[in-house]
């Protein structure tokens, strides 16, 4: 997942004489998905410029952007140090020691990184309205992510070579000692790449604040298209949150740059660490994290479900809902993953920057808040297209695609960095063309990422609603839109069903993930 | 062979996944094939005030609306942006500064005057462009284990004073705050109006609201004290969630207090509608006396702007109150109010 490793895998193979010359046509089309992935940018930079230096400097040098920055950055940081916390400590609970029940325990810890972070907040909320302000969205926010950290840290543990930790403990460190002496340094990356999509997905995090009351960069570039009628506010709003993300992204790249051991290839089944009675205190830490992490939202949907109260609001197709959600998630979710797969097959390995820069610029818009390129789209339709297409079902799709394909290209560049320039240079050497080498070599090869590509774009899909709301065609609706037209008219009762199926549904692409990664795992020996 | 397998497995998950994307897709823009018209509303409104209008107006007309819901403010900013070639043919919102801001630019059609003549004038556009639906009267929302009656603040002005701290709720982003604070400075003037507002940023601390609903739920569980709300609000959350987990209550400010007003919703037609006929019938059907019975039975619990067609049911008649209605014309586009919650970091 991580964009360091990434870029120390492919520096690595660059420098190995296998530097690859992609086709000039996928070069091409790299970039024709790189300009329209940054055209919300230009959009964002226009509506800037067009307010002038004056007003945008009077909008973004007061009170409120301090406050707003001081809000975002706060959060952040502790959200996503929490998550680091709990997501380090249940993996390695989970890989190194003999608490008991780990197989069962690793399903239910996962389960939260599939349930949309304002699910979970509508369920904490719901159960206990109290919490607000900055503590309560540490502390919902840090349960909802710490799967994204805990998932690759136990990949990662699986993939370091243990018998390092157990040379150091023959040597007589205590085991607080060799965690943090041998293990930690070694899941660093691991850990920095969780770190990254936590703290992106909280900057761009929409619902949850709502509901917690928390003002952040994103909540107010929203309102400010609310209130003001005021683009240019929010606009200027976005490119400090644009320069914010790109800080993260930079900060992430940087510590995984520096990796200090080799990772070991050989799997080895770990010799797990015998807690003793403390094994009890363990397993009771992790019941009581799967408990405040699934089970109170969870719970507390269920308990809606089962008393859904009265209702002024018109009754709504859960089915109708149901199917426009799949239908447009995966349609976005096929496409980026295709468009990364292309952007990621033309940049890697590749020298010129011609071939590598679409890549880089394709990963923008994650930090563009989606309000903001759905009216770039309307902007872009009215003016360029004479309004066809707009509000239809094909221009809807293209906007989620723009909007979530870094997400795609985070998933497809991991797998595509792992696959030998051996193996394409075999099957050329053997009279294979471009495409068939595609075919028959590297698609095989890269499809657990492409699995993670789609998953991730599918998941986001289904919760997305700010663009939805102004491209949707006229009529249809979302599970994300029918349950914020019931949430935020207090209609919990009704907002329920619609929190279960996106459950439901999320649990898709978790399910497809887990199964490919059983059979990677399978095939691996 | 494994691989290959593999492969296709691959490949057949993907057709599935396509297929269902495909007909979607076939089925949106496949066009209605009768003759009718076909209008497309977009509604700023409550939902429950707009669905059953809508389908009355179905019903006796013949002409389908499709309803595109939105916050009011959202959907402005849509019409301004997709300019001459909106989709859209009816706006509906909840408050006056929507249309009035997208009539600035020029988007709307006139009226009929036998549309506007249904109507107090003073309840619609100065120069015609939309008319009033409906109107509601701004209330204190309070926690009734928190505060009795006799210690509630006279004037929306005392809920600046310092013995307030930590017990109101605002929210800010509402667009029907905007009308509130207009009230406040033609009442008191910029300055006294910016130092109302900081007092009232400083009494609310952490409870800010996106919206008056989420407000009016915190004030009910008891998570806070005191709100300023529209009534209707209060008892939507009664049939809601019934009356037994009701402990809240409402009451207005004195007679004459800037906080003690009365507003209207709107809706008008779009210049650029294909459809100006139908449109027109559409408003007209909202302020007709069916129309505004439709309102006055319904689960909206707004009062309807025309006499005569009863009142919400549980509310006391809208003349038990006695507010200050507020200029339609003086609130303008919700420019003042924007600038001054902007100057008080509220916005």
């Amino acid at each position: 997942m991580s964009q360091g490793v990434l870029e120390r895998t492919s520096k690595c193979l660059r420098t190995s004489r296998a530097a690859s010359h992609p086709s000039r046509i996928l070069v091409v089309i790299g970039w024709l998905i790189a300009l329209c992935a940054v055209a919300p940018i230009a959009f964002l930079l226009s509506q800037a410029i067009a307010v002038g230096w004056a007003a945008l400097s009077a909008i973004l040098f007061r009170q409120l952007t301090l406050t707003l920055l001081i809000n975002t950055v706060e959060m952040t940081v502790l959200t996503t140090s929490a998550a680091a916390v709990l997501g380090v400590g249940a993996a390695w609970l989970l890989e190194r020691t003999d608490v008991p029940a780990r197989r069962l325990l690793f399903v239910v810890l996962l389960v939260p990184a599939a349930i949309p972070d304002f699910i979970e907040t509508f369920g904490w909320v719901n159960a206990a309205p109290w919490l607000r302000g900055l503590w309560g969205s540490v502390f919902v926010l840090s349960l909802a992510t710490y799967p994204f950290v805990m998932l690759p840290v136990i990949a990662g543990l699986r993939r370091v070579d243990h018998r390092r930790e157990e040379v150091a403990r023959s040597l007589g460190a205590s085991t607080v000692r060799v965690f943090w002496r041998v293990t930690l340094p070694e899941i660093r990356v691991a850990i920095a790449g969780g770190c990254l999509l936590v703290a992106l997905q909280l900057m761009a995090e929409y619902g949850s604040f709502e509901m917690l009351g928390f003002r952040t960069f994103t909540t107010e570039i929203f309102t400010a298209f609310k209130v003001g009628f005021d683009s240019a506010l929010a606009c200027a709003l976005s490119l400090v949150l644009v320069v914010l993300s790109a800080l993260v992204v930079r900060t992430e790249a940087s510590v995984s740059e520096r990796q200090p051991f080799g990772v070991g290839s050989e799997v080895v089944v770990p010799h797990r660490l015998a807690l003793g009675w403390r094994r009890w205190l363990c397993l009771l830490g992790l019941v009581g994290l799967a408990l405040l992490a699934l089970g109170v939202p969870v719970g507390s949907i269920v308990s809606l479900l089962a008393d859904p109260g009265g209702s002024t609001l018109p009754a709504a197709s859960l089915w109708g809902a149901v199917g426009h959600t799949l239908a447009y998630a995966t349609s976005a979710a096929v496409l980026a993953t295709a468009g990364a797969t292309a952007l990621g097959l033309s940049s890697y390995r590749a020298r010129s920057w011609l071939a590598r820069v679409p890549s880089t610029m394709a990963l923008v818009p994650l930090a563009v808040p989606g309000v903001v390129i759905a009216f770039a789209f309307t902007y872009a339709s009215e003016h360029y297209l004479a309004s066809h297409w707009y509000q239809s079902t094909p221009l809807l799709i293209v906007a989620y695609t723009v909007m979530f394909l870094p997400l795609a290209l985070i998933g497809v560049r991991t797998s595509l960095a792992q696959v030998p320039a051996s193996l394409t240079e075999a099957a050329a050497s053997l009279g294979a063309g471009r495409a068939r080498q595609f075919v028959r070599v590297t698609l095989p090869l890269i499809t657990p990422g492409l699995g993670v590509a789609f998953a991730l774009v599918f998941l986001a899909v289904l919760t997305e609603l700010t663009a939805t709301l102004i491209l949707i065609p006229t009529g249809a609706t979302t599970l994300a839109t029918q349950f914020w037209a019931y949430q935020s008219s207090i209609a919990y009762g009704q907002a329920a069903p619609y929190a279960a199926a996106m459950i439901v549904l999320a649990g898709i692409p978790l399910a497809l993930l887990t199964g490919l990664g059983e059979r990677a795992r399978r095939r691996a020996p | 062979m494994k691989i290959r397998r593999h492969q296709r497995a691959w490949s057949a998950a993907l057709g599935c996944l396509l297929v269902p994307a495909v007909l979607s897709a076939c089925g949106s823009s496949g066009t209605s094939s009768s003759s009718k018209p076909h209008l497309v509303l977009y509604n700023g409104q409550h939902l429950q005030t707009t669905n059953s209008l809508v389908q009355a107006f179905e019903k006796k007309t013949g002409i389908t609306v499709a309803v595109r819901s939105d916050d009011e403010a959202v959907l402005a900013n849509q019409i301004i942006t997709e300019g001459s070639r909106s989709p859209a043919d009816v706006f509906y919102t909840e408050n006056s500064p929507a249309l009035e801001e997208v009539n600035s630019h020029g988007l709307l059609s006139k009226i009929n005057p036998s549309t506007l003549a249904q109507v107090p004038p003073q309840d619609s556009s100065p120069t015609g462009h939309w008319v009033g639906v409906t109107k509601r009267v701004t209330v204190m929302a309070y926690n009734t284990a928190a505060v009795t009656k006799a210690a509630l603040p006279k004037s929306i002005l005392d809920l600046a004073d310092p013995k307030w701290k930590g017990k109101i709720a605002i929210a800010p982003s509402e667009t029907d705050f905007q009308p509130i604070v207009t009230s406040v400075y033609d009442k008191v003037g910029k300055a006294a109006t910016l130092t109302w507002l900081e007092g009232l940023k400083a009494n609310a601390g952490s409870h800010v609201y996106p919206d008056n609903e989420s407000m009016l739920a915190a004030i009910n569980s008891g998570q806070v004290e005191l709100g300023v709300i529209e009534q209707y609000y209060w008892y939507r959350l009664g049939a809601e969630i019934g009356q037994a987990k009701m402990h809240s209550a409402i009451a207005p400010f004195v007679v004459g207090d800037p906080g003690y007003l009365s507003g209207v919703s709107g809706a008008g037609v779009l210049k650029s509608s294909k459809e100006q006929a139908a449109a027109q019938e559409f408003v007209a059907f909202l302020v007709s006396k069916q129309g505004q019975r439709i309102i006055a039975s319904s689960d909206s619990f707004e009062y309807p702007l025309v006499d005569g067609v009863g009142t919400p049911k549980g509310e006391p008649a809208f003349s038990s109150y006695d507010p200050t209605p507020l200029d339609v014309k003086a609130l303008g586009t919700g420019a003042t109010a924007l600038a001054l919650l902007k100057e008080a970091q509220l916005l």
